[in-house]
This record gives structure tokens, sequence and C-alpha cells, in this order.
């Protein structure tokens, strides 16, 4: 099968600055992948690489199955949406939409048809007249996409495009690309620093660290079975519990000696004889009283602090002498003081190799 | 405001408000003593001064500002007066070049100091340092360079290209771009400095929007980044322009008019003739000329760009 996007052994030095490393990645036809990582970690830098606004070091880039690594970017069949716009400020809407292809002596009556398409998706028919100064964040993002919708290309480069909008719009507009994808079937490679974003609008997500993508794989898998400890630690909002101590078969054994079976969980690989290893329990595979009754694991622990949130309430105790949060129904009552059982789901959870910090 | 606001009330609270005149000088107290001085200073000093100007221009005062109502006998002088046409024409030939080859030159050398190159700072403060020289210093240093028998003229004549001519400053005909080369080294770097900010101040996002769009660099520059440089622009033109019309030191030091009067220049008319000539009465006349073409060019202008509320982008 041929790649929309391909990128083979790419590197990238700012001096003796390293920033992105041998990077392999390929990219279906019509697919979502979205770069996710802390800022720093090379995503915007890769996102430029694509586009060809940043000359890479070595490796090469395939679009749609040709070699762009040395193309300018407006020969590479992207359209590209930053995060601050970029609208030109001075043109009206219409003209921010056009100029491009007007400068590239396309004929009137295409670009009018092309226009008029893009505003149709976009819905911003009526803004066509108004300067960016006269439109509000959201408004100038969709122009922004219209500008890249415009030149009717195959692959879609968004870096951070929802990171300058307040949080309602923020969720309007992540439902509208994700709209807008469905309806396009475009491929779109999207840069963002917010998980939500990321396993919201996601085909696969690549998680990135330091220049080197941590994992590379759907959402649910990343969710669920994070490949290391970073990716397990970046994703998740409460973060993971993490347990360190070590595993010895189908028993892990806590710093202070607390044992837990763990029997459940899907090795692997089995570590043969004992580990030094790391366990994790997202907060929400933690259960509370009778739905405990049939997990591997329960203990009595003493409720901390409680913070409801609404629709579910959040609680911090502490099992074999590490603080732990977990979720619970916003409908049982909690109080700080509270002497509750808790039950960890282990076939749900993670266990980690404390060295090499990768999933067992 | 509260007038507006609550309607039922304001009929009661006009019968304790205090008169006008009452409220206009002692609302916000404090802040008006801080302003008076400088109140003070717009008032005398440009209303008062330009009132007093204009009333004297209309005498025929001789050495002190005394002489008589003449009507407009001092302007029919004025204009019947070579020396001051000359310096009308002068000015604008030189203003006209002046502010162009300021603009695009210190443009272009912001442009290229912007392509993130090496030692920028060590330029910048090159460019910049004609400027904060004055124009005394910068005159005499270029008629230094420009003085056929002493200057670049002499220097290469005497190095062994005896055809070599560079006389502008002695020929009637190129006095006044002598000046312009003098008045471009003095103030090309400032001008860049200022488009340089201009320039600084585009998102770096647009430049790559404007990539990815293929719109050629020079394309870019005219259609986005100038017109996002207004502002810039506009500060630029209001110092340059100044600058043009009270020109006077450096053609004092260059050329003091000559040669004969063909460089002179109106600033220099005035003061000729208010404190070395002897006759204020024309001084005035040709100063309230001056006035009145600043007046002529920056009303429109400011009607223009203030007047219509709400137009502004």
């Amino acid at each position: 099968m041929q790649h929309s996007v391909s990128i083979k052994d790419l590197s990238l030095n700012f001096g003796n600055v390293k920033v992105l490393e041998h990077l392999n990645l390929d990219i279906a036809q019509g697919e979502f992948i979205v770069l996710l990582g802390p800022s720093g970690c090379g995503k915007s830098t890769l996102l430029n690489c694509i586009a060809g606004l940043l000359d890479v070091s070595d490796g090469q880039i395939f679009i749609g199955g040709k070699n762009v690594t040395w193309l300018e970017p407006k020969d590479r069949g992207i359209g590209m949406v930053f995060q601050s716009y970029a609208l030109y400020p001075q043109m009206t809407v219409e003209r921010n939409l056009s100029f491009g292809l007007r400068v590239a002596g396309m004929p009137k009556d295409e670009i009018a048809r092309r226009v008029a398409r893009a505003a149709e998706i976009l819905q911003i028919q009526p803004l066509l007249n108004r300067k960016p100064a006269n439109l509000s964040g959201g408004q100038r993002q969709r122009v922004a996409i219209g500008r890249a919708l415009v030149r009717d290309v195959d692959v879609f480069l968004f870096d951070e495009p929802l990171s300058n909008l307040d949080a309602k719009l923020r969720s309007d507009l992540r439902v509208e690309i994700k709209r807008l994808h469905q309806r396009l079937k475009n491929t779109m490679i999207y840069v963002t620093h917010d998980q939500i974003e990321a396993l919201t609008l996601a085909d696969r997500i690549a998680i990135m660290k330091n220049g080197v993508i941590q994992q590379l794989a759907d959402p649910h898998t990343i969710y669920n079975k994070p490949t290391n400890l970073y990716v397990a630690g970046f994703i998740g909002s409460p973060s993971m519990n993490f347990i360190a101590g070590t595993v010895d078969g189908t028993t892990f054994t806590a710093a202070d000696g607390t044992k837990i079976p763990v029997g459940a969980y899907d090795f692997a690989a089995a570590p043969a004889g004992s580990l030094k290893a790391v366990l994790g329990v997202r907060p929400e595979h933690i259960f509370l009283g009778e739905d405990a009754d049939d997990v591997p694991y329960r203990t009595t622990a003493e409720i901390e602090i409680v913070e409801p949130m609404g629709s579910e309430t959040l609680a911090w105790t502490k099992v074999a002498g590490i603080p732990v949060t977990f979720r619970c129904s916003s409908d049982i009552p909690l109080n700080v003081g509270d002497k509750v059982t808790i039950g960890f789901d282990i076939a749900r959870g993670s266990l980690f190799n404390a060295e090499t910090e990768n999933r067992l | 405001m509260a007038d507006t606001a609550v309607p039922l009330e304001a009929g009661a609270e006009t019968a304790h408000r205090p008169g006008l005149l009452k409220r206009i000088l002692f609302h916000n107290l404090p802040a008006k003593i801080a302003a008076l001085p400088m109140m003070a200073t717009v008032l005398v000093v440009f209303v008062g001064c330009t009132i007093w100007t204009v009333y004297y221009s209309f005498t025929n005062s001789k050495l002190l500002p005394t002489g008589k109502f003449v009507g407009f006998d001092q302007y029919e002088r004025l204009f019947q007066t070579s020396r001051w046409n000359v310096s009308v024409t002068n000015l604008v030939a030189y203003g006209a070049m002046s502010l162009v080859f300021t603009l695009v030159i210190g443009f272009i050398l912001a442009v290229l100091i912007d392509q993130k190159i090496r030692f920028e700072s060590a330029f910048r403060t090159i460019m910049l340092y004609p400027f904060a020289l004055s124009f005394i210093v910068t005159g005499l240093v270029w008629q230094w360079i420009m003085n056929p028998t002493l200057g670049l003229q002499g220097t290469l004549r005497n190095l062994g290209w005896s055809n070599f001519s560079f006389d502008w400053i002695a020929n009637p005909r190129m006095v006044l771009f002598a000046m312009l080369i003098a008045g471009l080294w003095h103030g090309t770097g400032f001008c860049m400095v200022l488009m340089l900010a201009g320039l600084r101040g585009v998102d770096e996002e647009v430049w790559k929007a404007a990539r990815v769009d293929g719109i050629p660099t020079w394309r870019t520059y005219v259609s986005i980044v100038i017109p996002m440089m207004r502002g810039v622009l506009i500060t630029a033109i209001v110092i340059l322009g100044s600058g043009i019309v009270r020109l006077y030191d450096l053609v004092v030091a260059l050329t003091n008019g000559g040669p004969g009067i063909s460089s002179e220049v109106p600033a220099k008319y005035v003061f000729n003739y208010m404190f070395s000539g002897g006759n204020i009465g024309q001084g005035l006349a040709a100063a309230t000329m001056m006035l009145l073409t600043v007046l002529i060019i920056m009303v429109p202008w400011a009607y223009l760009e203030f007047g219509g509320k709400g137009k502004r982008t």
C-alpha cells in the first residue's frame, strides 16, 4: 500500500543540538495522525520539516509517493494551519483565501469556485468581506483552515491550531476539525500538547520525547497499553498511579513489603526471576467497596483528600505508603478519614521494567 | 454616564450638581495642576508665538517688532524675491528625493539586516551612528569630503587620476544632490532601525504561511509585510518630514546656501531676515508661509487618519 506521507530516517540538527534523530513515520492515505508531546520535544520541528519550512540534515520525506525532501513548501501538496492563525491582516478574508492562488496565476473562475467551496464547508460566507481584525479567534482559525482548503491538497498540517482559543471554542472547533476530516478524508497531521485533542481526534497518536517517537498507536492502545513509563505518565489526567517494587513470577512486592498478585496481568514476556518493576494503575481502574469484590488485589485505605469534579469524584489515599488517586461516582459520599476498601484491576494495569522503563 | 444609566435619579442629581464652570475647574484637580506647565507652554509658546508671528508678518517691522500694519506687502515682496522662490523649489526637490530615498534605502537596509546575519548589532550601530551626529558635524564632514580642491576630487587627482571630477558642491546644478548625499548618510540609518523594528514585529508564522502559499519573497514584502508596517511607516514619514521642513543646519555647514543662492532653503531665509538681515516683518512672513504649507499638507491627512470614526483597522 502506498503511504500518503512517509518519513525515512529523518534527522535534524541545529548546530550540535540534535532535534530529531533517525525518525521514521509512515502515514496512510486519509489518516489523522496527532504528534503529541511536551514543549521542546520536536513535534513542531517535525511538522515544519514535513512542510518544507525547515531543511532536514539527513533522511528523506515522501508525500504521495514523491520524494519532496528538497522541494519548496508550495510544491509539496500540503496546506498548513498555524497557532497564531498567520492571516494577512491588511487583506479581507476573501483575499486571504485567494491570495496564494492569485499569485500562482490561477484562472479567476477557478479561484472563485474554490473560495466559494471552502467558505461553504467552513461556513464563513458572511465573513468574506471582513478583515481579520474584525473576526473572533474561532473565525480567524476557520479562515486559516480555509486558506489550507483552497489549495486543494492531499495533506493538511496543523500546528497547535487551537492553542490560542479559550476552552469552550477549543472543544467546538475540535469537533469541527473532526467533522472536516470525515468529510474531506484528507491525510491530516496535527501537532498538539493537549492530550484530550490528541485522544479525541487521532486515528493514531505519535507520542514524542526528545525528538524520538515513544509510541505510535491508536488512542485506545496508547491509553490502555502504554509502551513505557513516559507514555504512561504523559497520557491520562489525573495521571496514572505508579508503585515501585519488584516482580517475581505472579507477585509484585512494593517497596514497603505489600504484596500484590499480578497473575491476571497480560505479560508481553513473563520476567525470568525477580525484577525491579513499576506497577501502574489508572485512577479509574481502582474500584471502591463492593465493586472491588472481583479484582485480584484489595486493601483498606484511608481517604486523605476528596476532589469533587461534578460528574465524578477524585479521591487521594495511600497504598503501600505511596499516594494513590482513584475515581468514583460522585453519588458515593466520601469524607476525609473514611476507611474504605479499594481494589486494583490488575488486568488493566501496566507493569514496567524499572531500569529500561519499558512495558513488561 | 450616570445620566443615562440612572435616568430616574438624574433630575434629583442636577439640583445638587455644582455649576459647570466649577466642575470643569475642580474635577480631578491634581491632574489638572500637573498638566498646567505643559498647558501653559502649549498656549504661550505654540499658540501664542504663532499668533504673534502671523500678526507681525503683516507689519513693516525692521530690527524690532514695532512696525505699523502694512497688509500683504511683506508677502508680495516675499514672492517677488528670487531667493525665496529658489528656497522653496529647493526644499520641494530636496524633500521629495530625501523622503523617497531615505525610506527606500532604509527599508532595503532593514531587509538585508533582517536576514539573520552575523554581527547584526554591530551593523546596526554603524548604520545608526550618523544620526547621533548633529547636522553641523555631518555638513562639515561632507563639506571636506566633497571640497573639490581638498576632498575626494583633490586626493584622487593628486594620486594621478587627473581627470577625476566630483565637484557637485561647487556646481549650482548639482549642489542639491550633494546635500542629498549628506542628508541620506545622516538619516537612512535611523530609518533603517525604525523599519527593522517594524519587520521584527511581523509574526514569523505569517512568513511561513506565505511560503506554504507559494508567494515569492519580494511579493510577501510588497503585499503583506509593508501593509503590516503602516504604523512604522507613518512614524518614519512624520519624523523625516519634520526634519526636512526645518532643514537649516545642514545647509549652513555644507554650502551656506551657495554657490550663489542655489542651495538656499526657507528656514535659512527666515533666520537670515530675522536675525542678520534686520527685517523681522519679511522673516515672519516667510515663517508664516512655511507654517501654512505644513498645515495644507497635515490637515487633510490628519482628517483622513483620525477623522473617520471606527474606520481604522
